[in-house]
């Protein structure tokens, strides 16, 4: 596209231009029109640029100038309260495969750069009744449909996104830690003091989406890694067990997966009778469990790779509670 | 401005005693200056630090700054809602204590947000609640009632000190200051017909509104725990319940604020039994009132038994846990004010004074157990090694900013006590004013009434 084709006034087009600089800014991230030159500084040299409609055009370059306004450090637009169109996340925890391996902890840890003490998927060993046999329990954030969470903040730090996931803003928290105490599941985690992350994360740009890394005075939790969807790679969580017990995938789509083995998340939820953790209270997870049967194998294998001092723990805190 | 006799006696008498600071008020000012310093220290601490130092962790992420602050914004209603009620129901006796009873109120409402303060993880993004609040969070309604109740509450304290600011700005002082500050204070009151007829309407106006005000404030502050689903918080009745513990403490931090300053400034002539034993009927009234909402509280909790419900009431009734602090907060601090103001026999200034100090401790103990057994209760299983996460143990930054905290209510009292009389000093007769201008109409009704009665018998005889 020649510059005589461009539409006619001077303001209109540099808005257009400006608009399709600015969607289209992983192209020429950094880049706007010099408004204030208009056309008087034209040098003749033209640039290539991309518009959001995908169409090569080409500039002056005398109008053009390095953009401070818009320069975002992390050089993207995404407007992430907003839910990646089309999606609605889901992850099913099948507990028949769980042995307490903990790999979905550590590398979730890994990943988000936490400190050991900070577990945003969390393994609690759970009794429903003196009767039944115990069981592992995975426990991520339950992205609820209804989260107490989102309702109590007070400067929507936190919030509900079209794709179903709750996501927090960690620039935004101011660290009242109410949806803390309105989060039934305990899936938020504070940082209490400056949190010792991997030299690289610190510097991380930082997104909602990444949760990286992490502030001090502010609450953290399990994001279900929608960056790594935009990519299309599954959370680290899922592809870190041994035994595939997490599945992750979307709902619209009707399509889970542990990485190697794919189900259609209508059918496995019906015919594996598909729970939600304490369903009464309301808040419509976005987490399926379905029930410990026919396990893979006993609980009592979740023991081996815990110290002595975390199994008796674990053995007191099931004869205590019941 | 003119004053009457006795008004002019107690304006000389406490005048003396605001421009002049004892031997003993050094002390306590000393005093209170160390526990103040202790504060600064610890305040430091927890800020280059981060919340670290407290005792909070993730399933305890409030302790006892929340306690605290409840504690504060309760005690704050012996002013909204002791001044404001006698206020408006043209209570006689109530005079000399209203001054305390405000300033209680003013102070109070100053220091508790403080802790909010304190427990926020990123106090340097506070400007976001303005920014970017969401009027859905009950976090928000807090925010909002508080400052509306506090503007309030120092609106209704200056209106009913506009008087004593007039005296004061007429009497002859030796610093400069003082003259300036009550001049301009005073906005040119002068005692006319017209400007008390104002400042009457004024100061019920205020009163009225205090009331439902404050009654507002320690609702919010109720739900924001009532409306999560946490055993022992998710409850109807919190916000009266609150509501109740709150005026019961106002009354004894009312109670001993009056023993206080009575004893220091030898106030037994305005101070009498005769209050003592009005406000001690007055507490005695709420204990029962707020004994009755624990028991009712923790009766359908146990009775309906629900798992969670249960876990908590165990805490609290397990020996090992809270049964000590509980039996102390929820038994014998409500049934201890009770008895002792109901006999005729125990009932003298000091009893009540004692009784009002155990309940006003009682209820901070009572906060404490509100809000941590529920924290340390999360639906899930507490699966941690780390003891730390289990058990919340207020660290001593966190006992060291409590106290600078009451330090600083205690300062702050004895400062405003050399600013204004303790006790109003302006002697007005408006209660009586309005009793008799009811009085003479209802006479002169009577009157007329007569009179008619009489001619209409008169012409009857006559046509007879």
């Amino acid at each position: 596209m020649k510059e005589k084709d461009l539409p006619n006034t001077n303001s209109d087009r540099r808005n257009f231009l400006k608009m399709g600089l600015l969607a289209g800014g992983a192209t020429i991230a950094g880049v706007a029109l010099n408004a204030a030159a208009g056309g008087d500084k034209a040098t003749g040299e033209k640039v290539k640029a991309l518009t959001t409609d995908g169409k090569l055009i080409e500039v002056d370059s005398g109008l053009m100038e390095e953009s401070h306004e818009h320069k975002k450090p992390c050089g993207d637009e995404i407007n992430y309260r907003q839910g990646i169109p089309g999606k609605s996340f889901v992850m099913v925890i099948d507990l028949a495969r769980c042995k307490n391996a903990r790999k979905c902890v550590s590398k979730c840890q890994d990943m988000h750069g936490l400190p050991v003490e900070d577990e945003w998927m969390k393994v609690f060993l759970m009794q429903d009744s003196t009767d039944t046999a115990p069981y592992w329990f995975p426990k991520p954030c339950f992205h609820c449909n209804q989260p107490p969470c989102v309702k109590v903040c007070p400067v929507g730090a936190t919030y509900k996104r079209s794709d179903g996931l709750v996501l927090i803003d960690n620039e935004r928290c101011i660290g009242c830690k109410f949806c803390m105490t309105a989060c039934p599941y305990s899936s938020r985690v504070f940082q209490w003091k400056d949190p010792e992350q991997p030299e690289k994360m610190e510097h991380a740009c930082y997104t909602p989406e990444s949760s990286v890394p992490s502030r001090v005075g502010t609450v953290g939790k399990c994001d279900f890694c929608p960056d790594m969807a935009r990519k299309g790679i599954l959370p680290d969580c899922v592809t870190g067990c041994p035994n595939g017990t997490i599945f992750f995938g979307d709902k619209k789509e009707d399509i889970i997966t542990n990485g190697s083995e794919t189900f259609r998340f209508s059918e496995l939820v019906h015919d594996r009778a598909g729970y939600h953790f304490m369903a009464e209270l309301g808040t419509e997870p976005n987490v399926y469990y379905l029930p410990p049967v026919e396990r893979l194998f006993d609980y009592e294998t979740g023991f081996d790779n815990l110290t002595d001092e975390q199994k008796v723990f674990y053995r007191n805190s099931i004869v205590k509670k019941h | 401005m003119i004053l009457d006799n006795k008004s002019t006696r107690a304006l000389n008498f406490f005048t003396a005693q605001m421009v002049k600071i004892s031997r003993a008020g050094m002390i306590q000012l000393a005093v209170l200056a160390l526990l103040l310093l202790g504060g600064l220290y610890a305040l430091i601490i927890q800020i280059v630090d981060g919340h670290i130092v407290t005792g909070m962790r993730d399933n305890v992420v409030w302790g006892i700054y929340i306690a605290n602050f409840i504690f504060f914004i309760g005690i704050s209603y012996a002013g909204a809602l002791i001044s404001g009620i006698l206020h408006l129901l043209r209570v006689p006796w109530r005079v000399p204590i209203i001054r305390i009873a405000e300033i209680i109120t003013v102070i109070s409402t100053l220091i508790g947000p403080a802790y909010i303060l304190l427990c926020m993880g990123r106090l340097d993004r506070i400007h976001h609640l303005p920014l970017y609040g969401r009027i859905q969070s009950p976090i928000v309604w807090d925010v909002l009632a508080i400052t509306t109740y506090l503007i309030g509450s120092i609106i209704f304290l200056y209106l009913a000190s506009i008087r004593d600011l007039a005296a004061l700005r007429d009497f002859d002082f030796k610093s400069g200051w003082r003259k300036k500050v009550y001049k301009f204070m005073a906005i040119g009151f002068n005692n006319t017909p017209k400007q008390n007829r104002y400042l009457n309407q004024g100061l019920d106006i205020m009163s009225a509104i205090i009331i439902p005000l404050a009654i507002l404030v320690h609702s919010v502050l109720a739900w924001i725990f009532g409306m999560t689903l946490r055993p022992g918080w998710h409850s109807t009745i919190f916000a009266p319940y609150f509501v109740v513990a709150a005026v019961f403490s106002g009354t004894g931090v009312l109670i001993m604020a009056m023993w206080a300053f009575r004893k220091y400034y030898h106030l037994e002539s305005y101070i009498t039994k005769i209050h003592f034993n009005y406000l001690g009927t007055i507490l005695m009234i709420l204990g029962a009132l707020y004994g009755y909402f624990t028991f009712s509280e923790y009766l359908t909790s146990w009775y309906g038994s629900e798992k969670w419900d249960m876990e908590v009431l165990y805490k609290l009734f397990d020996p090992n846990e809270y049964w000590g602090w509980f039996f102390f907060a929820a038994i014998l601090g409500v049934i201890l004010p009770v008895i002792v103001i109901l006999v005729p026999k125990f009932r003298n200034i000091n009893s009540i004074t004692a009784v009002s100090a155990v309940a006003v401790f009682a209820l901070w103990v009572k906060r404490y157990l509100i809000i941590i057994p529920t924290l340390e209760t999360p639906l899930l299983p507490l699966q941690d090694m780390r003891s730390e996460y289990i058990r919340y143990e207020a660290t001593y930054v966190e006992w060291l900013l409590t106290i600078a905290g009451v330090a600083l209510f205690c300062l702050l009292f004895f400062l405003f006590s050399k600013f204004l009389p303790i006790v109003p000093v302006v002697h007005v007769k408006e209660g009586k004013n309005y009793a008799e201008l009811r009085k003479v109409s209802m006479k002169e009704k009577v009157k007329k009434a007569l009179r008619q009665r009489e001619q209409e018998e008169a012409l009857k005889i006559e046509e007879l």
